[in-house]
C-alpha cells in the first residue's frame, strides 16, 4: 500500500467517513449487468444452497435447493440458472461490427490484416465478493464436463441440456476475472474498494456491508459505527442482521434456521413418497411446498440484503465519471468474449482440466502484460493514482521553463528540443533514462540530459513530425504544465511462444491428440 | 503443613487461580498453537491460553462475542469422511500413505491398530508413546494410530493434541496424517486451507519429535506429512504429501519464542483472575493488565480479537489499519500522531517518515484539489488537478 492510500486510511479513521482512493471509476460498469448473489451448503464443494440473479434490480430471480445434496435437485437448480443466465450472455452474441485482427498467413507466413466479428458489447457478470468470484469457477468446473443425454444417451444421470454451456460460460468468466483491469466478472467489495479507502483494514474491507457502512454510512452515524453493526449486530435469535455476503452462510444460520428446516423438507418427502393413497397424497404434497416454502423464504432473507447491497454500491460507483482509457480495456474483455463465443459456436471441447505449457505460459504473459498496462492506464487517468507514482518517484509533474531548439546529428537533422522543467518532484532519473508524457493520447518520449539548478532538463525524442520543423503543439512551451512518467504507457507483447505442437521436452513436449475429457465420475458417495 | 512447592505446581496453581476456581481448563489444540505462533508477541494470548482460559465465554462475558462457530452440515461431512477414510482398519488410508509417501516398503496387507484409550489426557499421552515405541519396534509392520494424544510443552505448560493419525512406516519411520474436508480439485486445493492444515501438521511433527527423543535409538519423524482430502466433488479420498519443514521450523521458533507464561503470571496484579462469571468491568481490567498485541489477521485466529480491535482502535492505533500500515509509519504510531505530522503540526522535519508523510499529503489534496497545503509545489494560478488532467487528457 503507498503512502497516499494509508493516508486516506487515516482521514478515513478519523473523519469516520471513506475517503476517496480514485477520481475517476477505473472499470467499465455495464448498463445492465447481471448481478449474481449465490450461497452454498457449509462443509460441501459445488453444492449450491440458493441464489439471486437477474438484471433487475427489483425483480430478482429466486433460486433455491431445498435439499443440497441431493444431485437431481442440484441439476434442477442449475438448470434454472442456465435460463437466466445464457439468454444473458446470448443477447450480446448477436450484435456485432466488423473489427481488424492481424493474423499471420498460414502460406506466406506474413503478418496480414483480416476481417472479423467484433460483439459490439458484452454481458456483465456482478457478485458480491471475490469468493463469489471463485464459486462462479468452481460451479463453471463442475458443470463442464457434464454430458446431457442427448451428447452421451449411455451416461448415468445425465445433465439437463444447457448445463455444460452454463459451466463453460462460468468457466469463460471465472478466467477472465484473473486477468487485472478486466470486467468481464467484478466482485463489488473490489470495486468499492478500489475507489474508496476505509478507516478499517484490508481484511476488513472484505465484508461488503461494512465496506458499504464505510463509504455510505447512514444519517447520524460514523462509518466506524455502521460498519460494527453491519459486521456483528444480531437480533434477539442470534442472527446476523446484515447476513454475509456468501457463498459461506452464517454457523448461526445454518444451526439454527436451515438445518430444522431441511429436516422439515426431507420428513416431509419421505412421507409423500410413503402416502397410501391420493387423499393422503394431497394432503402430505401440501405439507412439502410448506416446507418448501420454508427454506425458499430463509434463502431468500439471506441473499436480499446482499442483492441490495451490490445495487447499491453499484449506484455509487457511477456517481464516478468512468476513466478516459476504462472503454480501451473493457474492448479487449470484448474481444476476449467474441472469441469465446466463436469456440462454442466451432464446437470446441471444453476448457481443459490443465492447460497445456503453452496455453499456461500464455495465459501468464497476459496477466503481466495487462498488469502493467492497468497500473500505466490508471495513472494517466487519474490524477490520484499518479500522485502515488510521483511519491514513488516514477513520474514527475511541473511546469516548463525553458525550451531550446536543437537538432539531431546525421544526415537530416530532426529536431530535438531541449526543455527545462521546474518540479518538486524527485523522480529517479538517471543518464539518458527515458521518460514519457501523453500528447493527444499517445505518449511522447524524451530523454533525461541533466539537471540544471533544480529543474530537470529533458530532450524530447518524438513525434514532432518529419520535417525540419516540429509540428505545431508537439513541442512544449515555456509556461506549460507537464507530467511525464518513468514507465511506458503502452505495453509491447513478449516473444511469441512455439506452437503447441513444437513444445520443447523441458515442458513436457508437445500436448498430443487432444482427449476427451470425462466428466467427473458419478459415486454412490457423492451423496451423504 | 503444606509440602513445599516446586516450581511447577506453583505455577499451575497460580494458572488455575487465574482462571477461577469452579472453571475447568480449556486444552491447547494445534490450530489455537499455530495461531499462537503466528503473533508470538501477544501476550494476552499466551497467559489466556497457558492458564486454559475459554477465550469465547470470556469474550461474550466482556461484550465483544467472537463470530466463530461451526456449520453442523460441515461438521457431519467432516466426521463422515474422517470415518469413511479410517474405515476398514485404516486400509485406504494405509494404502494412501504407501502410495504417496513410501513406495519402496511392503504394501500395507494388513497393519496393526493399537487400542489407544486411557484415563485423561496423560494417560492417553503415555499409552500412546508406549503404541510408538511398540509400533518401532515391529520392524516389517505398519502400524495406525488412530487418534492419539501428544503432548507438547508450550510456554511452560503442556498442551494436549490430538492428530488424526499418525502412521508408523515398516522402517520405523513415522509419518503425521491430516484429515481435512475441503475439496482437492483437479490435484489442488483452496491455498490458504492447506497452508492452515499444514501449520497445524507441523505442531503434531514437533511434538512427535519430543517422544521420538526420549526413545533410543530415536526413530525418524517425516517431514512430509499426508493430507487426506476429498477428491473433487465427491466423497472419495485423495491424498498429497506436503513438505512441512519450512512450517515447523517458523512454529518450533515461535514456540520457543513465547515468552514465558511464568515471566507474564509474575507481572499480573494480585487477585487477577478471569473467571467470565466475575462483573465486566473487573474483567476488563483484568484483560486490560496483560498486554495485547493486535493485527487484524487476529479476527481470523483468535475469540478476542474484537474486543482487542474495539481497545486497539480506540487508542488510535495505526496497527488496526494492518501490519503494513505500522510498518510504512516508522515511530508513529497513532492516528492522531500521523495526521498531525503529516498535516506539518507535529513531528520531527528531520525523520524521513515525516518528510515522506508531508510530500505525500501534499500530493494526494494537490490531486484531490482540495486547496490544503501543496497547491503551491506547481506555482500558483492553476491547481495541481488540472495541470495533470490536462497532461493526461492531451
Amino acid at each position: 500500500m503507498s503512502l497516499i492510500s494509508t493516508l486516506a486510511r487515516l482521514e478515513a479513521v478519523s473523519t469516520g467517513r471513506a475517503q476517496p482512493a480514485a477520481t475517476v471509476r477505473h472499470r467499465h460498469l455495464a448498463d445492465h449487468p447481471l448481478v449474481f448473489v449465490p450461497l452454498t451448503t457449509a462443509g460441501e464443494a459445488g453444492a449450491p444452497l440458493g441464489a439471486l440473479v437477474g438484471t433487475d434490480r427489483d425483480a430478482p430471480r429466486l433460486l433455491v435447493v431445498p435439499q443440497p445434496r441431493d444431485r437431481d435437485l442440484r441439476f434442477q437448480f442449475l438448470a434454472e440458472l442456465a435460463d437466466v443466465v445464457l439468454p444473458y450472455v446470448d443477447s450480446y452474441a448477436g450484435a456485432v461490427e466488423a473489427a481488424e485482427r492481424n493474423e499471420t498467413d498460414p502460406e506466406t507466413g506474413k503478418r496480414v490484416k483480416v476481417e472479423v466479428e467484433l460483439c459490439a458489447d458484452a454481458p456483465q457478470l456482478i457478485v458480491p465478493s471475490r469468493a463469489g468470484i471463485d464459486f462462479v469457477r468452481l460451479l463453471g468446473r463442475s458443470m463442464r464436463f457434464r454430458r446431457t443425454a442427448e451428447q452421451d444417451p449411455e451416461a448415468p444421470h445425465p445433465a439437463p441440456p444447457r448445463v455444460p454451456l452454463l459451466g463453460r460460460w462460468l468457466t469463460h468468466f471465472g478466467e477472465r476475472a484473473r486477468v487485472p483491469g478486466s470486467a468481464l466478472l467484478l466482485a463489488a467489495t473490489e470495486l468499492l474498494s478500489r475507489h474508496w479507502a476505509t478507516g478499517q483494514s484490508t481484511l476488513e474491507d472484505q465484508h461488503l456491508g461494512a465496506l458499504l457502512a464505510w463509504i455510505d454510512p447512514p444519517e447520524g452515524m460514523t462509518g466506524a459505527e455502521a460498519a460494527l453493526a453491519a459486521e456483528l449486530a444480531r437480533d434477539a435469535k442470534g442472527q446476523l442482521l446484515h447476513p454475509p455476503a456468501g457463498p459461506a452462510t452464517d454457523p448461526a444460520f445454518d444451526n439454527k434456521l436451515l438445518a430444522p428446516a431441511i429436516e422439515r423438507y426431507d420428513r416431509a418427502r419421505t412421507a409423500l413418497a410413503a402416502a397410501e393413497d391420493g387423499l393422503e397424497a394431497d394432503d402430505r404434497l401440501g405439507e412439502l411446498t410448506a416446507a418448501e416454502r420454508a427454506i425458499r423464504d430463509l434463502v431468500a432473507s439471506r441473499t436480499r440484503p446482499t442483492w441490495d447491497a451490490v445495487w447499491r454500491g453499484l449506484d455509487l460507483l457511477r456517481e464516478l465519471p468512468e476513466g478516459a482509457r476504462v472503454e480501451e480495456r473493457w474492448t479487449r474483455d470484448r474481444w476476449s468474449f467474441t472469441s469465446h463465443r466463436d469456440r462454442i459456436t466451432a464446437g470446441e471441447p471444453p476448457q481443459p482440466r490443465r492447460d497445456d505449457a503453452v496455453t499456461a505460459a500464455n495465459k501468464l504473459a497476459t496477466r503481466e502484460r495487462e498488469q502493467a498496462r492497468l497500473e500505466a492506464q490508471e495513472a494517466l487517468d487519474d490524477p490520484l493514482v499518479m500522485a502515488g507514482r510521483r511519491l514513488s518517484g516514477e513520474a514527475f509533474a511541473g511546469e516548463v521553463t525553458d525550451v531550446v531548439m536543437t537538432y539531431s546529428e546525421g544526415k537530416r537533422p530532426s529536431p530535438r528540443p531541449l526543455v527545462t522543467l521546474r518540479t518538486d518532484d524527485r523522480p529517479h532519473l538517471g543518464e539518458r533514462v527515458k521518460v514519457y508524457r501523453s500528447l493527444g493520447g499517445k505518449p511522447q518520449s524524451a530523454e533525461f540530459v541533466g539537471y540544471d539548478d533544480d529543474c530537470v532538463v529533458l530532450r524530447v525524442l518524438d513525434k514532432m513530425g518529419r520535417g525540419k520543423e516540429p509540428e505545431a503543439g508537439s513541442v512544449p512551451e515555456k509556461g506549460d504544465r507537464l507530467c511525464f512518467t518513468l514507465f511506458e504507457h503502452e505495453q509491447r507483447g513478449g516473444a511469441k511462444l512455439p506452437d503447441p505442437e513444437d513444445t520443447p521436452w523441458t515442458h513436457g513436449g508437445p500436448p498430443g491428440e487432444a482427449t476427451h475429457e470425462a466428466a467427473d465420475p458419478l459415486t454412490a458417495e457423492d451423496v451423504l | 503443613m503444606p509440602l513445599p512447592r516446586t516450581r511447577g505446581t506453583a505455577l499451575r496453581q497460580q494458572l488455575a487461580e487465574l482462571r477461577g476456581p469452579d472453571v475447568p481448563a480449556k486444552a491447547l489444540d494445534a490450530r489455537a498453537l499455530a495461531a499462537l505462533a503466528a503473533n508470538p508477541g501477544c501476550r494476552r494470548r499466551a497467559i489466556l491460553d497457558g492458564a486454559g482460559v475459554n477465550k469465547a465465554t470470556l469474550a461474550s462475558a466482556l461484550g465483544s462475542p467472537s463470530a466463530f462457530g461451526q456449520s453442523q452440515f460441515a461438521l457431519t461431512r467432516g466426521n463422515a469422511f474422517e470415518a469413511k477414510v479410517k474405515a476398514d482398519g485404516g486400509a485406504e488410508l494405509l494404502r494412501l500413505v504407501h502410495e504417496k509417501l513410501d513406495r519402496a516398503a511392503e504394501p500395507p496387507a494388513h497393519a496393526r491398530v493399537p487400542e489407544l484409550t486411557a484415563i485423561g489426557p496423560e494417560g492417553r499421552t503415555a499409552r500412546t508413546a508406549l503404541a510408538l515405541r511398540e509400533a518401532t519396534e515391529a520392524r516389517g509392520e505398519w502400524t495406525l494410530l488412530d487418534h492419539p494424544m501428544l503432548a507438547l510443552d508450550v510456554a511452560g505448560s503442556p498442551a494436549f493434541l490430538e492428530p488424526d493419525a499418525v502412521v508408523v512406516h515398516p522402517d520405523g519411520s513415522w509419518t503425521v496424517v491430516e484429515i481435512k474436508s475441503f475439496p482437492m480439485l483437479d490435484g489442488s486445493a483452496d491455498p490458504a486451507k492447506v497452508g492452515a492444515a499444514a501449520r497445524q501438521a507441523a505442531v503434531y511433527v514437533l511434538a512427535l519429535e519430543e517422544v521420538a527423543a526420549r526413545m533410543e535409538p530415536s526413530p525418524e519423524v517425516r517431514h512430509r506429512v499426508l493430507l487426506v482430502c476429498p477428491k473433487d466433488f465427491s466423497n472419495l479420498p485423495t491424498a498429497s504429501a506436503v513438505d512441512v519443514r519450512k512450517q515447523r521450523a517458523v512454529t518450533g521458533r515461535q514456540l520457543a519464542r513465547l515468552t514465558r507464561i511464568q515471566d507474564i503470571a509474575d507481572t499480573l496484579p494480585e487477585g487477577t483472575c478471569f473467571d467470565p462469571a466475575r462483573p465486566a468491568e473487573e474483567l476488563t481490567a483484568a484483560v486490560e493488565s496483560v498486554p495485547a498485541t493486535y493485527a487484524p489477521e487476529c479476527l481470523a485466529a483468535c475469540e478476542l480479537a474484537f474486543h482487542c480491535r474495539d481497545r486497539s482502535r480506540a487508542a488510535g492505533a495505526v496497527t488496526s489499519l494492518g501490519r503494513s500500515v505500522r510498518a510504512e509509519l516508522g515511530a508513529l504510531t497513532t492516528v492522531p500522531d500521523v495526521l498531525a505530522a503529516a498535516r506539518g503540526e507535529a513531528g520531527d522535519p528531520a525523520d524521513p517518515t515525516v518528510v515522506a508523510l508531508r510530500r505525500a499529503a501534499a500530493l494526494r489534496a494537490e490531486a484531490l484539489d482540495t486547496g490544503a497545503p501543496g497547491t503551491g509545489a506547481l506555482g500558483t494560478g492553476v491547481s495541481g488537478a488540472d495541470v495533470l488532467g490536462a497532461a493526461a487528457c492531451r
